[in-house]
């Protein structure tokens, strides 16, 4: 990364050991697809998740606007292969809705629409 | 692709990103802060099995976990629409998190630092090499040598159409006007690949 920082999380050895105890070792998913920046919404809350492992009902609880899933890796500090799984186990107990980043180019065609709606907010700010 | 879950209302807002690339230390993090609306966050990717940054865990099991971080930051446009900005990597042995960086993304700044210009020249490569339309941004640093816009474009080697300008990545408005100017170019592109007026 930028800076005197170092790209390495030596002081950090935790979430280097215990990321995949929290998917019970599971390394593999079923939402590997799932973006960096696909977002994720609450959808559901019911008393189930108390007794699910605690990451699950922090993600729902942080959910209730739209938040990417980098968002969503970097306040549980956990790496983003791991909170893909957490997050996919949520999308499938319907926990949680989800949507796919729209393509910048619908291949041939750029998206001129979205391209200008940045722009615009980026104007603005 | 998954499908998305036909049981709950959609997902109405869209994200979409941009990439900050450049060399080691050149500043990518302090220009993600500079535009973001919030204070950078950070993730980790996984090393994974099939990555090419084995050599110094050789011996160890594939899966051994080690991790890269990655800072970015958001700028809510509307309620609909949210802009990522992410600062990639800057040591080469981490390009293979560049693909899955590069994916759907708008496009990239490319921050250059005119005192280790060489710095540039992979990421450079890279976008040109996977037809990611890029910009350059000269940053600044007190006291760097300051060389003329036309001396990088010479030393990179650009393509006269794409924009470099000077900037001070720690100043919102400087990385907001290098973000501008990325996005203008992405439109210039589009709009001439659509027989648009420019």
């Amino acid at each position: 990364m930028t800076g005197p920082r170092e790209p390495w999380y030596d002081d950090a050895a935790g979430p280097l050991v215990r990321p995949f105890a929290v998917t019970r070792g599971r390394t593999n998913t079923n939402w590997r697809d799932l973006d960096m920046i696909t977002l994720v919404v609450s959808a559901r809350w019911d008393s189930s998740i108390e007794r699910m492992d605690r990451e699950y009902g922090e993600i729902v609880r942080m959910c209730g606007r739209p938040i990417s899933v980098a968002e969503v890796s970097a306040a549980l500090s956990l790496p983003l292969a791991v909170t893909k799984i957490l997050v996919g186990d949520l999308i499938e107990g319907g926990y949680l809705i989800f949507r796919t980043p729209p393509a910048p180019t619908a291949f041939p065609v750029p998206n001129i629409q979205l391209l200008q709606a940045v722009l615009d907010g980026v104007r603005k700010l | 692709m998954v499908s998305e879950n036909s049981e709950a209302s959609e997902v109405s807002a869209a994200a979409v990103k941009v990439l900050i690339a450049g060399g080691f230390g050149v500043g990518k993090t302090t220009m993600v802060g500079a535009v973001s609306e919030v204070a950078p966050l950070r993730t980790e990717e996984v090393l994974s099995e099939k990555s090419e940054v084995v050599d110094d865990l050789r011996g160890v099991e594939a899966k051994t976990t080690t991790t890269v971080a990655l800072d970015f930051g958001r700028i809510t446009i509307n309620s609909d629409l949210i802009l990522y900005i992410f600062g990639t990597p800057g040591q080469e042995r981490f390009w293979f998190l560049w693909d899955e960086l590069c994916r759907g993304a708008l496009g990239a700044i490319v921050l250059a630092d005119t005192r280790r210009l060489d710095n540039s020249f992979a990421a450079v490569d890279y976008f040109e090499n996977r037809g990611v339309n890029f910009v350059v941004a000269v940053n600044c640093f007190d006291g760097a040598p300051l060389h003329t816009i036309e001396e990088v474009r010479d030393a990179l080697d650009l393509d006269p159409a794409i924009p470099i300008r000077l900037c001070d990545a720690r100043d919102r408005e400087s990385s907001k006007a290098v973000l501008l100017t990325l996005l203008e170019h992405l439109m210039r592109k589009a709009r001439a690949q659509l027989g648009m007026p420019v």
